[in-house]
């Protein structure tokens, strides 16, 4: 433990990386099947300001805002996943940024809008400068038993019969569907389950970080959280946990070149998407790099055609 | 509300909007991919611009070729780092969206070290303020001259692509890419002509969305990257006559709501605008459906 303190990991950081290893899976559900989703910033605001409003306004406890947030975030998904799934990848990704930009926006004006409807004063989502205050109840070892019981999941859903579906549907639409796999079926419930994920990772973050506000959850946090996952891999459940981790600890470890955080970032995310497609958990991403390390220049250039 | 006043509003900002959006729908025209970093190379083009401007002491007007230019040349470098090595293993398009995103980051991230995070302003002066009288409604110089260095620029493009051989070899190389290769195409080449030219685009824009509003941080192309994208969907993405349409009514939504009180919302209106779209015409404004895109 003194280690990891040392090199700057304490336990509010350790909280804040399993948080985003559970944002990197929830995205990675929607990867797994072949979509290039980037709603999750929404579905995260959403669960957010739900668990706090529940927790704040009618003191309820955490678990209740967890499944709160997390049963508002799964209603959502479904109106507006049957019509956007219909999009493929481009399109999608575009879809689903503009989804995220009007969530933000309506949480934004939330107050002023029932104001104008209600005609009385409402204070819930508190505007621009968001919600402060929020008590941090969030404990290390709910979000630990939380990250476990997702892994559980995810390695359940990989040897279901649902899951095989997710996969084909990732590598043949077409033929997943003359296999007699319900692809809108599938891929609406994997977009569901994604957003119930996101909102829970939502709530319990709203918890640590003491602050909400609309502009948390905006389209860099939809990056960020595609960062997570493609930093790690998407081939396995492990590969987000790790991105997360990664991702969230490697700033603090590097806390003494602070500005440099951003060009850090950014260089992760274009070295591994270059060097390393599957990310840092794919054993076949890493011995063909190696390969093409020792090759000389001309046999690597080769390599990389075929 | 002036209706006047609002027409000619929507009008010059529909310009700086069409004109940033060209070079989205370029590269998407040619290479099929989405450039995010398009904005963070507008940013960049506003601070070459500034940064000439201050050190050099050159008129504003000058600034303008000088930050097309730089923003092309960074362009190419971006195509070489980001999407060449990308191109060369026939990654999907979604990995060198991603790319693109990383690229953005380091950009925007780089132009923070440089130039801070305080808003930065062309000197007093050096832009003409005051509006032109006589006019049923208030335009200033600066305004008409972003207007028209937007449409000539549109309209050499537009040259460029229909009337010239590199133009010839652009759309060749957006149809089929291997036959263009096979009839002595440089495709790689046709690549990086066009990340300069829409890298020169987008400086262009930057400079002229920075002598517009005459404050500039390495965050201004988050203002206009998502817009950007509602421009070129409405337009039918990689349709470059439906860019320039799409970023008039982009700008006309947003002015119109903002006069019709609803300011708070503007950015709701574009994004549902957005959505809406995909969902019931992804072929854009005037386009014909397609197949792989539903």
């Amino acid at each position: 433990m003194d280690f990891f303190r040392s090199i700057g990991i304490t336990e509010i950081v350790f909280q804040f990386m399993l948080v985003n290893s559970i944002l990197g899976l929830s995205i990675y559900l929607t990867l797994y099947t072949g979509m290039f989703s980037l709603a999750n910033a929404g579905f995260m605001a959403i669960g957010a300001y739900t668990g706090v409003i529940l927790t704040q306004n009618f003191d309820l406890p955490l678990g209740v805002a967890l499944i709160g947030g997390m049963i508002l975030g799964g209603i959502i998904a479904i109106p507006i996943g049957f019509p956007v799934l219909r999009l493929k990848d481009i399109y999608l990704a575009i879809a689903t940024i503009g989804f995220g930009e009007v969530v933000r926006i309506l949480i934004l004006n939330f107050d002023t809008l029932a104001e104008s409807i209600t005609g009385q004063e409402v204070k819930l989502t508190r505007g621009a400068l968001g919600i402060t205050g929020i008590p941090k109840i969030t404990e290390t070892w709910q979000l630990i038993v939380f990250l476990v019981v997702v892994a559980y999941f995810m390695i359940r859903l990989h040897r279901s019969r649902f899951g095989r579906a997710m996969a084909a549907i990732r590598q043949d639409e077409q033929a997943a569907a003359n296999m007699g796999i319900n692809v809108v079926y599938v891929k609406n419930t994997v977009f569901i389950m994604s957003a119930v994920l996101a909102a829970a990772a939502g709530v319990l973050k709203a918890h640590l970080t003491r602050t909400i506000s609309p502009g948390d959850f905006g389209f860099d946090q939809a990056v960020s959280i595609l960062a997570f996952a493609v930093l790690g891999g998407t081939s396995t459940w492990i590969g987000p946990i790790i991105g997360g981790f990664v991702l969230t600890a490697l700033p603090e470890i590097l806390r003494d070149f602070k500005q440099y955080r951003g060009i850090v970032n950014g260089s992760i995310l274009l070295l591994v998407i270059v060097y390393l497609p599957g990310g840092l958990v794919n054993p076949a991403g890493w011995s063909r790099l190696w390969k093409r390390l020792r090759q000389s220049p001309e046999a690597g250039e080769n390599h990389a055609r075929t | 509300m002036n209706l006047t006043q609002q027409i000619v509003n929507a009008i010059w900002l529909g310009g700086v909007y069409s004109l940033f959006s060209l070079g989205y729908a370029l590269v998407f025209s040619i290479l099929g991919i989405l450039n995010l970093a398009h904005s963070a190379i507008f940013m960049w083009g506003a601070f070459i611009g500034l940064t000439v401007v201050l050190r050099l002491n050159v008129s504003v007007w000058l600034s303008i070729p000088v930050a097309m230019l730089g923003a092309g040349i960074i362009g190419v470098i971006l195509d070489a780092v980001a999407f060449a090595p990308l191109r060369r293993r026939n990654a999907p398009r979604i990995s060198q969206l991603i790319s693109s995103i990383g690229a953005s980051i380091l950009l925007v991230n780089i132009a923070q070290l440089i130039f801070g995070t305080q808003p930065q302003r062309f000197p007093l002066g050096s832009i003409p303020a005051e509006s032109i009288e006589g006019l049923p409604f208030r335009i200033t110089p600066i305004q008409i001259i972003i207007l028209v260095i937007s449409i000539v620029l549109m309209i050499a493009l537009q040259f460029l692509i229909r009337r010239t051989r590199i133009g010839q070899a652009m759309r060749a190389v957006a149809f089929n890419q291997q036959v263009a290769g096979l009839l002595g195409i440089n495709a790689g080449q046709i690549f990086q002509i066009t990340f300069f030219l829409a890298g020169a685009l987008a400086g262009a824009a930057g400079v002229l969305f920075g002598l517009a509003y005459n404050s500039m941080t390495p965050f201004m192309g988050d203002q206009v990257a998502l817009k950007g994208l509602t421009v070129i969907v409405l337009g039918g993405l990689g349709n470059i006559q439906g860019a320039v349409v799409g970023g008039f009514v982009v700008a006309g939504l947003e002015v119109f709501s903002i006069a019709a009180g609803g300011s708070n919302y503007r950015e709701a209106f574009v994004f549902t605008l957005l959505f809406l779209m995909l969902l019931f015409r992804p072929q854009g404004l005037v386009g014909e459906a397609q197949q792989n895109r539903a």
